[in-house]
């Protein structure tokens, strides 16, 4: 067992575990989008990015690739922890601005401005697509190509692969490219309509009485909050 | 337009063979069959995929990451023009811009007869010898604009 400290309390951690697994069993949230149970980890997205040690020397690290380690002191919510993750989210969603996933985040974690250049390239170059195909699907049919701004995923010579066998499980995955953000200021590169919305009936039905069971989610109920 | 070469399978087997079969060397290999064709032609990396049992898409990566690989056919000869600091300061871009006007290509590009191809690089490392053109592996050091069709000359048949 290794001993270390998440925000103060100290926590017992297996051999192997990363800070993100040690957090998540001890019900600590580290938002995450580029981690996929099933898949190795990555550390792309850099939304789980953690502070470990202390004072001036502390540094940020992607919590599902650190592994943890004895004595280690990590803090999950300090000021340049979301300053950071709310930056990610912010040029993540200038790349995507039509990934439901990244409004959602944006909406989360209160992100309400956008001040990059709308590039709407659809791929935030997470990696999951990549990841799903070679190690669930065994197909190996995309991966990433050439370097810096030109990086992109595709498959060889960009035509259809023979390694693909169009099971979907890269579109299943995408986190990017599929579910499209329907809300009210969609054109514009930041939606946050759920910040500006709030659940109507959630008073008087519990999670099981809700029609869609899933409260709130469906939307059917959801009014304009009152400023 | 490039050179026209059949692509000889048992050229990749031989070169596959010298590296031992060795995934690790890949790039080293990649270098060896471009060194033959001036390219990475397509069946090359099939046939490469094959022999070494890693998925073409992983050879596909480590091609398209380097610049120094090219997917597409390159001419006979290939004239790099360094574009690194110590070479820009001391008039690169002119130069460049000597060599795209004498040839007719745009950086990058290769002549219709597949003769030459023109290229950029970022630093050759050789910055006391700047400006550096590197024609087919000979470096011309101190070039001027002047020098540029001598230096064409020299290769040209």
């Amino acid at each position: 067992m290794i001993t270390l400290k998440i925000n103060g309390v100290e926590v017992k951690a297996e051999e192997g575990w990363t800070i993100l697994d040690t957090a998540k069993f001890y019900g600590l949230e580290i938002p995450t989008l580029c981690h996929h149970e099933g898949l190795t980890p990555y550390g792309a997205c850099r939304l789980c990015l953690v502070e470990i040690g202390e004072g001036p020397k502390a540094k940020l690290v992607s919590s599902c690739t650190y592994p943890a380690e004895e004595g280690l002191v990590v803090h999950t919510d300090t000021r340049r922890v979301i300053q950071a993750r709310r930056m990610m989210i912010e040029l993540m969603l200038s790349v995507a601005p039509y990934s439901k996933v990244i409004q959602d985040l944006a909406s989360k974690f209160g992100v309400t401005r956008m001040r990059f250049k709308i590039r709407n390239e659809e791929c935030i170059l997470c990696g999951l697509c990549v990841r799903m195909c070679a190690e669930q699907m065994d197909g190996r049919a995309i991966g990433f190509q050439k370097r810096g701004f030109q990086r992109k995923i595709s498959t060889p010579f960009d035509i259809r692969s023979e390694e693909c066998r169009l099971c979907g499980g890269c579109i299943y995955i995408c986190p990017a490219c599929q579910l499209r953000c329907q809300g009210p200021q969609a054109e514009t590169a930041i939606c946050n309509a759920c910040l500006t919305m709030e659940p109507t009936c959630l008073d008087f039905y519990d999670e099981l009485q809700c029609w869609m069971y899933d409260a709130g989610r469906c939307g059917t109920c959801v009014r304009e909050k009152k400023q | 337009m490039g050179v026209h070469q059949t692509i000889n399978l048992d050229i990749i087997q031989e070169i596959v063979e010298r590296h031992g079969y060795s995934k690790n060397k890949l790039i080293a290999i990649l270098q060896d069959i471009q060194a033959v064709y001036h390219y990475l032609p397509a069946e090359a990396l099939k046939t490469l995929s094959r022999l070494l049992k890693i998925p073409l898409i992983d050879i596909i990566s480590v091609a398209t990451f380097y610049r120094a690989f090219s997917l597409t056919p390159k001419g006979r000869h290939v004239a790099t023009v360094c574009m690194g600091t110590a070479c820009h300061v001391r008039g690169a871009p002119r130069i460049l811009e000597e060599f795209e006007r004498q040839l007719n290509i745009r950086r990058g590009e290769t002549t219709e007869d597949g003769e030459w191809s023109l290229e950029t690089v970022a630093c050759l490392g050789c910055c006391a010898i700047g400006p550096v053109v590197v024609v087919d592996g000979d470096y011309h050091a101190h070039t001027t604009i002047r020098k540029v069709p001598t230096i064409l000359n020299k290769y040209r048949k």
